[in-house]
């Protein structure tokens, strides 16, 4: 008991590793992320001329967003933020009501096999491309302007809330989809009683969601002539006008936070 | 030595937890505070080490005044206190050594304690103290991977590396099984009796403060209603305590472990052979 | 009974609506669907049918056009690409490193001052958070040059109101116990973070930091569209010159990437939790 009779006990003690318990591994990645981190930032090229030229343009764009102009541009800018808006609302109406029957195909407990491939591949192949590159195909195939924006957001809108709606619907409660069917139910009554009850909510829920993704992606497919604030975005900034980048910048984050509150306020309304 | 004289404490909502509490802690002597749920008896611990902040009074730890010390003395001073939680409050993510050794993390600079280099004697110190609460195998295992007991042993050696002149122990056994907690208790009271050490048990299990206390406060409403040794703790003490509350349930409670006690004594000696 | 009258007669049973609330859901529905009317003809005003209504054939004509990919042009594609892979890891790793003291200004539990740092941290993260790297990527690009610099610092930007927003929720979700636990034996500010939230919060940082380098992948794939570099530098020359053969085999090679990228994400985080 005594502190003399008890062992000595070891006086370093060093942590065990937790991740990578191999110690190769530990050193090989450890060179690895050394080595490729070099590599990586031997790539960057700064050009510092450039570099000092773009921090006085830096600062007359920190003015110009300190202080917008929000009036000599003011027709271009109303028109940009007009099809935003609108391709935001007709994208997200047309998106969502295409997705409800490709949502109700894609989950796996009510959708024969078939449909299920079927609606899986749309999803899938909307989800995997970027907004914009969707956009690309729209504006060399519609035109420029707001109507390939319409189209590239429905598109977008399809992968994102017919995904969400089929694990809804995947993960509802079975048991009141069972006693429907057992009263000797239609196909159709099964989704509209047992199932409609359980996932309207969570579908307004998402719907707003989108809603509020829709209008940001609305900022940006412009870039590619897809309409909308974006493209009154590029403009100014390649003209170098940095007061009417900022107001447009002040009026998208506004918008944007506007929607994220009112949407949260909204959908929380509706569950 | 600890001295707590008219300590009030009054929360910011207006609920009153503690009213005009005083009570002394002579060396090695271990206290049971009981009480009813929401008697203050967590507060009054806190208050001690100023997790909590007392609105009013003292508290002295070896005439050192710790109710009115800067944030940097606190620390020091806090140092000399150890706690001992009631869900363990291990780091569940760090190991059972890094644990222990957070015991040290007043006394070490910020970098060696970064950096998980410790001087020498405090691991040594560490390595020690597991093997005394019976987890020298387990040092580098991760504290989630322990059973609740385990834990809690865990919990006393990291209490016990601070060196404190005192332990403040918050339902040791609240979350444990009754055979654990009988031995988790042993274990506390002969740690106290080697070092000679001062604790103040808040424990809800009165039959277990009257088998290991050596002292009994009772509190009641944020006051003082019973103050003296486990066997002056009448059931008149006991209601004037706890209300109308229902002795017999407790007690038929305690003679259902009378069987796994007797199996823990046995236990207890053959660790103590081992020491 | 039709199915139609069914789900109108039951929407306000799940809504708790009086009659007067069915009367008002129904104007809500009506003004719905007069707003998209409403928005339709707006959007549209300037609409050219003519392209419209000749899309199926300009998509017959595009697909002719575009298929085969160019498989030649991949030569060309490898220094781009590994300039994706860079903008997007340095990215992240640039938006870690702002957005981790950021994340601990903002948490409630951890930050020093409530009434001047802790606004000021979560209004750069809803900054950040509403500006698409794409418009960072425009700005900076202006202001920068065209170049990879741009790309790293956009995705970096864009990154810190996500890393940060999702790490200040993880770390005020950290158990309070075991925080309380440290400070009581004495530990310094600085020792109760390391000790006692680190831990807690690692498991998620890491977590959320390969998932926000996978969408950082897909994104930096187009920041080239606005010139700052990477693969999308050479979507844009492609498409410049109408050349949609090499527009093909780029967005071919973006899937892939993206991919590959999301499997590896998968993979460590599942390794992780």
């Amino acid at each position: 008991m005594s502190d003399a009779a008890s062992p000595a006990y070891p006086t370093r003690w060093k942590r065990p590793p937790q991740m990578v318990t191999s110690r190769f591994w530990r050193h090989a990645l450890t060179i690895g992320a050394l080595v490729y981190l070099v590599l990586a930032i031997g790539t960057v090229e700064v050009n510092w001329q450039r570099v000092m030229v773009g921090l006085e343009r830096g600062q007359r764009f920190v003015a110009g967003f300190l202080q917008p102009d929000f009036t000599s541009r003011w027709r271009d800018i109303s028109t940009g933020l007009i099809e935003s808006l609108t391709m935001t609302l007709t994208s997200t109406v047309v998106g969502v009501l295409i997705s409800v029957p490709i949502g109700i195909g894609a989950a796996r407990n009510i959708a024969p096999a078939w449909l299920y491939m079927i609606c899986r591949g749309i999803i899938a192949v909307s989800r995997a491309l970027q907004e914009i590159i969707i956009a690309i195909f729209f504006v060399a195939l519609f035109g420029f302007g707001a109507f390939a924006g319409f189209l590239t957001l429905s598109f977008a809108t399809i992968g994102f809330i017919a995904k969400l709606l089929a694990e809804d619907i995947e993960d509802i409660d079975e048991a009141q989809a069972e006693a429907i069917r057992a009263t000797g139910a239609s196909w159709v009554q099964v989704i509209n009683y047992g199932i409609q009850p359980q996932v309207m909510p969570r579908l307004i829920g998402l719907s707003l969601y989108r809603l509020d993704i829709n209008f940001r992606e609305s900022a940006v497919i412009g870039i590619v002539g897809a309409g909308g604030i974006g493209a009154t975005l590029n403009t100014s900034l390649s003209r170098y006008e940095y007061d009417s980048a900022g107001a447009i910048l002040i009026i998208i984050i506004a918008i944007v936070m506007l929607s994220e509150y009112s949407s949260g306020y909204l959908r929380r309304w509706v569950q | 030595m600890l001295s707590v004289e008219k300590l009030t404490k009054v929360y910011r909502t207006g609920d009153k937890a503690l009213t005009d509490v005083s009570f002394e802690v002579p060396k090695g002597q271990v206290v049971g505070l009981i009480g009813p749920s929401g008697a203050g008896k967590s507060t009054l611990i806190r208050c001690v080490n100023r997790l909590v902040e007392p609105t009013e009074g003292t508290v002295r730890l070896n005439d050192l005044d710790v109710t009115r010390l800067r944030s940097g003395e606190l620390r020091r001073a806090r140092r000399r206190i150890g706690m001992i939680f009631q869900e363990y409050a291990l780091v569940e993510r760090l190991t059972v050594m890094e644990n222990v050794l957070s015991g040290r993390l007043g006394y070490v600079p910020f970098w060696r304690s970064f950096t998980r280099r410790f001087p020498g004697e405090d691991i040594a110190k560490a390595f020690r103290l597991l093997d005394r609460v019976g987890l020298s195998a387990h040092a580098d295992k991760r504290a989630d991977a322990l059973s609740g007991g385990q834990r809690q042993r865990v919990g006393i050696a990291r209490a016990l590396e601070q060196d404190p002149e005192l332990l403040l122990i918050d339902e040791p056994t609240a979350s444990l099984d009754p055979k654990t907690s009988r031995q988790i208790m042993r274990l506390i009271v002969e740690i106290c009796r080697e070092r000679g050490l001062p604790a103040i048990i808040n424990i809800h299990d009165v039959v277990l403060a009257q088998q290991f206390a050596d002292r009994i406060i009772g509190l009641q409403a944020g006051r003082v209603v019973f103050d003296g040794g486990p066997a002056m703790l009448t059931e008149e003490a006991l209601t004037r305590i706890y209300g109308e509350e229902d002795w017999t349930a407790m007690q038929q409670s305690a003679a259902e472990d009378e069987a796994a006690e007797a199996e823990e004594r046995a236990e207890a000696k053959k660790m103590m052979r081992a020491l | 009974m039709t199915v139609r009258d069914i789900s109108a007669a039951e929407a306000p049973i799940w809504h708790h609506r009086t009659p007067a609330g069915r009367l008002a859901l129904y104007a809500g529905w009506l003004g719905l669907v007069a707003l998209f009317v409403w928005c339709w003809n707006l959007m549209t005003e300037r609409t050219m049918w003519v392209f419209v209504y000749d899309a199926p054939t300009a998509a017959a004509d595009l697909m002719n056009r575009a298929w085969p990919p160019r498989w030649s042009y991949m030569e060309r594609l490898w220094g781009p690409l590994w300039d994706t892979i860079n903008i997007a890891t340095l990215g992240t790793l640039l938006g870690i490193v702002l957005a981790v003291p950021l994340a601990f200004l903002a948490a409630s539990n951890t930050t020093p001052s409530r009434l001047i740092l802790r606004p000021f941290a979560l209004f750069c993260i809803v900054a950040s958070r509403s500006i698409n790297s794409l418009i960072w990527a425009l700005l900076l690009v202006s202001i920068l040059g065209p170049g990879i610099l741009a790309g790293i610092l956009a995705i970096g930007f864009r990154s810190v109101g996500f890393i940060g927003k999702l790490l200040y929720e993880a770390i005020e979700e950290t158990d309070a116990s075991q925080v309380e636990a440290v400070a009581a034996t004495g530990a310094s500010q600085a020792q109760v973070l390391n000790y006692a939230v680190v831990p807690q919060v690692l498991p998620s940082f890491y977590g959320i930091s390969v998932f926000r380098w996978d969408i950082n992948i897909r994104e930096s794939a187009i920041l080239g569209l606005v010139g700052a570099g990477g693969i999308g530098a050479q979507l844009q020359a492609s498409l410049n010159v109408l050349a949609w053969p090499q527009v093909t085999l780029i967005i071919i090679v973006i899937l892939g990437t993206v991919v590959v990228s999301e499997w590896v994400s998968a993979r460590v985080r599942h390794a992780i939790i």
